[in-house]
C-alpha cells in the first residue's frame, strides 16, 4: 500500500512512489478514508436492512428452509414496500430511487474527502476540512506533545493507520485520518523532525523555498534528498528495541491482584452472605457482576499486550551525543496505538506498587502528560498508565528513559530510597516525629527530597509511591497549613502541575522546612524553565532554534506561537 | 520592563508592612490605593510567616461588596422563612431557613477578617498570593507560567468600583483568584503580569 495514490492539489509533483506529504502543500487524505470512517454508520444501516427483510432474504435466497415461510409471506402482503413495489411493477423507479441515493452518498463522500486537506509547515500542522461548514485547524509544532499512530484492526487489515498530532488543550487534538501505513509513519517522522527543530537547522534553506508554493526542479530534488534522509532514518529506527518485555503471565496475575479484584471478592462475600442470611435470590445478582468484571479484564489485558516501550531518534539520526530523544510506546492487541512522546512533555511520573503486589516485586508507572483529549473521552486514560505492570529492573530502565538527562548520583535517591521505603540514613526529609498521628503507618516514609531538576515526592506503606516532578513543568506551587498542622507546627505543600493522575500533595512537613521547600523549589523552578529549550528540543545549539529566527524564515502565516489552544477559525 | 522586579530589592523584616511602603515605585500608588495596610495572620507560633517584601492587600470597598451581597440573600431567605411560618404555619420551615441564616451570619461576621488575610506580592520571578487565617494558603506561580489572565466584575463590583483578577495556569489547581482590587489596580496589575510573563514565556 505504500504508492497509495494520494492525490495532490494543482502544483503537481513529478514523484511517484514515497510522496513526501510535508512539504508545505496541501494534501489530501487517502481515498479509503470515508469508507473507513462511514464504514460503521454503513453497517449499521445495512444491519438495520437486514433485520428488516430478514424472512425475506431467507425466502428468496433459502427458500427449502422451512414451509411456515408460505404463510408468512401471505401475511406480509398490502403493507410491505417491496411487495407493493413487484405488485405495481415499479422496479425502475425503485431502482433509480436506490441509484440516486447510492450516487448521493457516493458524491457526499467524495466531496467530504476532497474537502479535508492538511499542510505540514515548518511551523504548524494544518487541517481544513468540511464543505458547508468549513473548519481550519492549526496546531503550531512547538506546542506538539505527542505523535499517535493508532491503527485499529479492520483498517490494520487493508494497510491504513490514523495519525494524531497531540495539543496541548483539551481537544485539541489534529486528526490525520486515514492515510497508508507507510505515508502515516513518513508524516509522523516529519512532524517530530520539524517540531524538534532539526530540520530547520540542518536544511533550512529546503524546508523554506519548498513552503513557498513556486516548487522549482531544484526545490523538489532537495526536497527528495530529504524524504530519501527521513525513510533512511525511519527505516533505521523503525522497530527499536523493547526496553521492557512483560510476560503475559505477570500481566495476567497483575490484573487479578488489583484494587478491583478485592472490590469484586468483596462483593462476591457480600452477596453470598446475603444469599444465606435472607433470600437466595441475591445470587442471581452475581452474574452481572462477574460478566462486567470479566470484560473489563480482558479489555485491560488485550490493551496492554505486545506492549513495548523503547527511546526513539524523533526521526532524525545525527543524534548529538547526550541530547535527549523521544519515547515510543506501542500498545494493543487488535488496535495498535504508537505513540511517540518527544522529550520534555511528561509533566510529573509517579511509580506505584499496591501492597498486594509487594510479595512479587511488581510496579506500575504513571504519568501527567497532555493528551489533548476532552474530559470526558474515555480513552484519555489509557495514555496515563505508561507502564502497566513491570519489575524494579523495569522501572528503572522505563524511568532514566522517562527522566533522560540526570546525573548518575541521583538514581539511588530514587531507586533505593524512593522506592523502596526509608532506610539507614534516609535523604529525605519527613514527616517530624512529633506529628505522627497524622501519619500513623508512613510518617517515616512521607517525605521529600529537592534534586537540582526534580522533586521526589515519597508516600505511603501500605500503597508505595514516589512522584517525580521535573522541575521546567512545574506550573506553581503551594503551601498550605490548617488548624492542627499548625498546633504541630506542620504544613503542607502541593504543587500544580497539569491535571492528572499523579498528585502533587504532601501534607505533614515540618514548617520550617516546608516554607524552604517551598522557596527554593519556586527559585529552582524558575531557573529550570528558563533554561529549559525543549520546545524545540533538538535545536538547542544552534541559533536557527531561536523563536524569532524560525519565524521569519519558515512562515508568513504564523501568527501566535505561544497560545496553548489550537487555533481555530470557521471559514 | 516594569516596575515589578524591583519590589523585592528593599526587603524588610517578618512584621506586618505597610503596604503604601518605602517605595515610591510607579505602580504601588495604583495597587495600594485605598487598600488595607495591614496582613492579617494567625496568632500561633506554627503559623506560615509573612516573609519578606511588600504585600499589597485587597480594597477597603470588597467588604462592603461582600456585605451587601451576603445581606440581600440574608434578607431574602428571612423574608421567605418568615412567609412561609407566619402566613401558612410551616414551623419547619425554620429548620433550613436557620441553617442558611446562621451560615451567613457566620460568612458575614468573619468577611472582614477574612479579607485583610489577602495578599499578594511581585517578586523578582514569580507572584506569590497568600489567603486564609485558619486555613492558610500561600501560591508562588512564575511570571513564564501565566497563561492567561482574567478580570471579570459584576454590577455590584461596578458600583464599588472594583474588580476580581484571575490567574491561570496550566495546572487547574494553581487557583489563583484576587477578588476586591481596585479596577485601576487590577488592570495594572494584568498589564504589568502580561508584561513581565511575555519576557519570561517558556514552553509549558
Amino acid at each position: 500500500m505504500s504508492g497509495a495514490p494520494v492525490s495532490q492539489p494543482a502544483p503537481v509533483q513529478p514523484r511517484a512512489s514515497a510522496p513526501s506529504l510535508s512539504d508545505g502543500e496541501w494534501h489530501r487524505l487517502h481515498p479509503l478514508t470515508p469508507l473507513l470512517r462511514g464504514g460503521l454508520f454503513l453497517v449499521v444501516i445495512a444491519g438495520i436492512v437486514i433485520a428488516n427483510l430478514r424472512d425475506r432474504l431467507v425466502f428468496v435466497f433459502l427458500p427449502w428452509i422451512d414451509d411456515d415461510a408460505d404463510v408468512d409471506v401471505e401475511e406480509w402482503q398490502g403493507n410491505d414496500p417491496i411487495d407493493f413495489i413487484v405488485d405495481n411493477n415499479l422496479y425502475f423507479a425503485a431502482g433509480f430511487a436506490l441509484l440516486g441515493i447510492l450516487l448521493l452518498l457516493i458524491g457526499v463522500f467524495y466531496l467530504s474527502w476532497r474537502f479535508h486537506t492538511f499542510r505540514i509547515t515548518g511551523d504548524d500542522v494544518e487541517v481544513r476540512s468540511g464543505v458547508l461548514f468549513r473548519t481550519h485547524r492549526r496546531a503550531p509544532l512547538d506546542r506538539v506533545q505527542g505523535v499517535n499512530l493508532t491503527r485499529p484492526m479492520f483498517a490494520r487489515l487493508v494497510g491504513m493507520a490514523k495519525l494524531e498530532v497531540v495539543g496541548a488543550g483539551l481537544d485539541s487534538n489534529v486528526k490525520l485520518e486515514y492515510l497508508s501505513t507507510a505515508n502515516a509513519e513518513g508524516v509522523r517522522a516529519d512532524i517530530l523532525r520539524l517540531a524538534s527543530g532539526r530540520r530547520l537547522a540542518e536544511a533550512g534553506k529546503g524546508a523554506a523555498t519548498s513552503a513557498t508554493s513556486r516548487v522549482s526542479a531544484a526545490a523538489s530534488v532537495v526536497s527528495a534528498g530529504i524524504t530519501g534522509l527521513i525513510s533512511g532514518d525511519e527505516e533505521q529506527d523503525s522497530e527499536p528495541e523493547s526496553v521492557v518485555h512483560i510476560p503475559l503471565g505477570r500481566l495476567i496475575g497483575s490484573r487479578l491482584l488489583s484494587g478491583s479484584t478485592l472490590a469484586l471478592i468483596a462483593i462476591v462475600i457480600a452477596i453470598i452472605v446475603g444469599s444465606i442470611a435472607g433470600t437466595p435470590w441475591v445470587l442471581f445478582s452475581l452474574v452481572p457482576a462477574l460478566i462486567g468484571f470479566g470484560a473489563y479484564w480482558v479489555r485491560t489485558i488485550t490493551r496492554a499486550l505486545r506492549y513495548s516501550i523503547a527511546p526513539t531518534q524523533s526521526g532524525g539520526a545525527r543524534q548529538q551525543a547526550g541530547s535527549p530523544s523521544g519515547i515510543r510506546i506501542t500498545f494493543g492487541l487488535f488496535t495498535t496505538i504508537t505513540e511517540i512522546l518527544p522529550p520534555g512533555r511528561v509533566h510529573a511520573v509517579e511509580v506505584d506498587q499496591s501492597v498486594l503486589w509487594r510479595p512479587f516485586g511488581w510496579w506500575s508507572i504513571t504519568v501527567n502528560r497532555l493528551s489533548g483529549r476532552g474530559m470526558t473521552d474515555g480513552n484519555a486514560e489509557q495514555f496515563t498508565t505508561v507502564l502497566p505492570v513491570g519489575t524494579r529492573d523495569d522501572v528503572e530502565r522505563v524511568l532514566r528513559l522517562l527522566l533522560p538527562g540526570r546525573p548518575e548520583s541521583e538514581w539511588p535517591l530514587v531507586f533505593e530510597h524512593g522506592l523502596l521505603g526509608p532506610k539507614a540514613d534516609d535523604p529525605y526529609t519527613n514527616t517530624p516525629r512529633r506529628a505522627r498521628l497524622l501519619r500513623l503507618l508512613s510518617w517515616k516514609r512521607n517525605g521529600f527530597r529537592l534534586l537540582p531538576d526534580a522533586l521526589l515526592i515519597r508516600r505511603g506503606v501500605i500503597w508505595r509511591a514516589l512522584a517525580v516532578f521535573p522541575l521546567a513543568r512545574l506550573q506553581s506551587i503551594g503551601i498550605d497549613q490548617g488548624p492542627l498542622d499548625r498546633a504541630l507546627s506542620v504544613a503542607g505543600i502541593r504543587v500544580h502541575t497539569i491535571s492528572g493522575r499523579v498528585s502533587g500533595r504532601l501534607g505533614v512537613i515540618d514548617r520550617d522546612a516546608a516554607l524552604r521547600l517551598f522557596e527554593d523549589t519556586e527559585a529552582a523552578a524558575v531557573a529550570a524553565a528558563s533554561t529549559d529549550r525543549s520546545h524545540r528540543w533538538a535545536g538547542e545549539e544552534s541559533a536557527t532554534s531561536d523563536p524569532v529566527l524560525v519565524e521569519a524564515e519558515a512562515g508568513p502565516t504564523r501568527t501566535d506561537h505561544d497560545s496553548i489552544e489550537v487555533p481555530e477559525d470557521p471559514r | 520592563m516594569t516596575n515589578a522586579p524591583e519590589e523585592n530589592s528593599a526587603p524588610t523584616t517578618t512584621e506586618p508592612v505597610s503596604a503604601a511602603g518605602t517605595e515610591a515605585a510607579d505602580g504601588d500608588d495604583v495597587l495600594n490605593r485605598d487598600t488595607y495596610e495591614s496582613i492579617r495572620e494567625p496568632r500561633a507560633a506554627g503559623r506560615l510567616p509573612l516573609g519578606d517584601g511588600t504585600w499589597h492587600q485587597l480594597a477597603r470597598q470588597y467588604v462592603w461588596v461582600q456585605q451587601i451581597s451576603g445581606g440581600v440573600v440574608g434578607l431574602i431567605a428571612l423574608a421567605a422563612t418568615l412567609l412561609l411560618t407566619l402566613l401558612w404555619g410551616q414551623w419547619w420551615a425554620w429548620i433550613p431557613g436557620g441553617i442558611i441564616l446562621a451560615m451567613i451570619t457566620w460568612t458575614m461576621v468573619i468577611t472582614p477578617r477574612q479579607a485583610r488575610a489577602y495578599g499578594y506580592q511581585l517578586r523578582r520571578d514569580d507572584l506569590v498570593f497568600r489567603k486564609g487565617i485558619l486555613w492558610q494558603r500561600v501560591v508562588a506561580v512564575p511570571y513564564g507560567r501565566m497563561q492567561l489572565i482574567d478580570i471579570t466584575h459584576g454590577p455590584l463590583d461596578r458600583g464599588f468600583g472594583i474588580a476580581q483578577l484571575k490567574l491561570v495556569t496550566a495546572a487547574a489547581s494553581t487557583g489563583v483568584v484576587i477578588p476586591g482590587l481596585r479596577q485601576e489596580a487590577a488592570e495594572r496589575l494584568r498589564d504589568t503580569l502580561v508584561d513581565v510573563a511575555e519576557a519570561r514565556r517558556t514552553g509549558l
